[in-house]
């Protein structure tokens, strides 16, 4: 029986959700009986305006997140199984970094928390600290950052451990078009080696990089579609436009 | 490792009470005899008070910042975290208990019949309850603020009763069976039997094993309320 789950799970994709609701704080419905499978390997955006129950859905899948009901699976796991936690990484929205260390210090604290040890941890530290185009920062304090290097020090962290699957809370919000790019770049070079992706944004633009594409609205899913077919679906020319279609704007 | 790059949290947390306790001296300076027996006292109450205070900002930083929501995605266990902290802060108490107490016994010439070291020992168990509570109580506390202010009712009770002010039984009875479940009053208990036993009482034996339970049982419950999934 179990050797079947897991099979019907592989067959599934990489992440399958069904029927997922979550109410937080006992009140606020964030996510209503949501439904969908996302496949390896790829890029996928989370993509809806502010509240729509993105962050919500992100912590549901790294196993922060209670639920009323539902199943998800992720890896052929349950959401927030032990066994997943070297697999997976988390970024979250808010710069969650410690503000008093300095960059590499932060960088090693938290190898050490993946299990990473000496030479190790050393060669992962510097690693990803190149990988966000920050080495040249790595002994200031990161309290001395910028709001853009401070966001890097985070995706770094999250890069540590070579992760199968990284969850992104916004972690393009903000920063510079030359800079945002280059992160995209490094996405898509992640991908390319066969990890997956989950990025957050309610920037309609960012929706475009991405390969696949998940509108969530009021804690719905509107659509789940590529960039392209959800353009030519709705016969618009933007994913901004799409989604406005969809959200029922007529414009 | 955060404190290193924060010299002033520093000197705040081992010079301030140094500084207290040779201004408790003058204040008590035609009673010397009187400052022999406080100064004990004292040693055992700075230690949970400073530990308290930066285990429960801390604490409630990285339920604010998202770091620990991050740790709680990686593969660690809950228990490493609060007994890191604990083991952490216990570390800094003892140091800062060191300086406080060469301070004490060599400069200002308190006399401890039990010797230096088992006035360390008592004021790392001490740093250990402090620590405890600070974990416990960061999570009914939504601010540094409240945080902050959550050592009035907390401590400051503790601090009144445990018979530092007052000998405990020349207080109201209500107030004594108060005093004989705080565990402040057993850990300034044991320095009291240290100053004045030059071994080790079973009254001091069971005073430590009083504060280690106490701290113990915060640690517990503080880890409840870190919760994997929120």
């Amino acid at each position: 029986m179990r050797s079947f789950c897991y099979t019907a799970y592989e067959m599934a994709g990489i992440i399958s959700v069904r029927d997922l609701s979550v109410v937080l704080g006992g009140r606020f419905q964030a996510l209503r009986r949501v439904s969908f499978d996302l496949e390896e390997g790829k890029i996928v955006g989370f993509i809806g305006p502010s509240g729509a129950g993105k962050t919500t859905l992100m912590r549901v899948i790294v196993g922060r997140q209670r639920v009323q009901s539902g199943q998800v699976t992720v890896l052929g796991l349950k959401a927030g199984a032990k066994e997943l936690r070297p697999r997976i990484s988390y970024m979250t929205q808010e710069i969650s970094v410690y503000t008093d260390l300095t960059v590499h210090e932060n960088l090693l604290y938290f190898a050490r928390m993946r299990g990473l040890r000496g030479k190790e941890a050393l060669t992962a530290c510097k690693g990803v600290l190149g990988q966000v185009a920050m080495a040249e920062k790595s002994g200031v304090l990161v309290v001395n950052l910028s709001g853009g290097q401070k966001q890097r020090v985070s995706l770094a962290i999250a890069l540590l451990g070579n992760p199968e699957l990284l969850v992104l809370d916004e972690p393009t919000v903000g920063l510079d078009p030359v800079l945002r790019e280059q992160l995209w770049k490094l996405f898509r070079e992640l991908a390319a080696s066969g990890k997956t992706i989950i990025v957050s944004s309610h920037v309609m633009d960012e929706a475009e990089r991405c390969e696949d594409l998940l509108l969530i609205r009021d804690g719905k899913i509107v659509a789940h579609d590529t960039p392209q077919q959800l353009c030519e679906k709705t016969g618009t020319r933007t994913v901004e436009r799409a989604f406005l279609k969809l959200a029922g704007h007529n414009t | 490792m955060q404190l290193l790059h924060d010299p002033r949290t520093i000197a705040l947390m081992i010079v301030v009470p140094c500084v207290l306790v040779t201004l408790l001296k003058y204040v008590f300076n035609g009673q010397p005899r009187l400052f022999d027996s406080l100064a004990p006292m004292i040693l055992g109450i700075f230690p949970l008070l400073m530990m308290f205070l930066v285990t429960s900002i801390t604490t409630l930083r990285e339920r604010k910042t998202g770091t620990l929501d991050r740790l709680m995605t990686m593969p660690i266990s809950k228990l490493d975290i609060v007994f890191g902290y604990a083991g952490a802060f216990s570390l800094l108490g003892l140091v800062q208990a060191c300086v406080v107490s060469a301070v004490a016994l060599g400069l200002l010439g308190v006399t401890v019949l039990g010797g230096a070291a088992s006035v360390l020992l008592a004021a790392v168990v001490a740093a250990f309850l402090g620590t405890s509570l600070g974990l416990l109580v960061s999570a009914f506390a939504t601010s540094e603020f409240q945080a902050v202010e959550l050592v009035m009712p907390i401590l400051m009770p503790q601090i009144l009763l445990c018979g530092l002010f007052a000998p405990r039984d020349q207080m109201a009875r209500f107030l004594q069976w108060l005093s004989d479940v705080f565990p402040l009053t057993y850990s300034v208990d044991a320095m009291r039997q240290i100053t004045v036993h030059t071994t080790w009482t079973s009254h001091f034996v069971r005073d430590l094993l009083v504060v280690i339970g106490c701290a113990v049982l915060a640690l517990i419950l503080g880890s409840v309320t870190i919760r994997r999934q929120e």
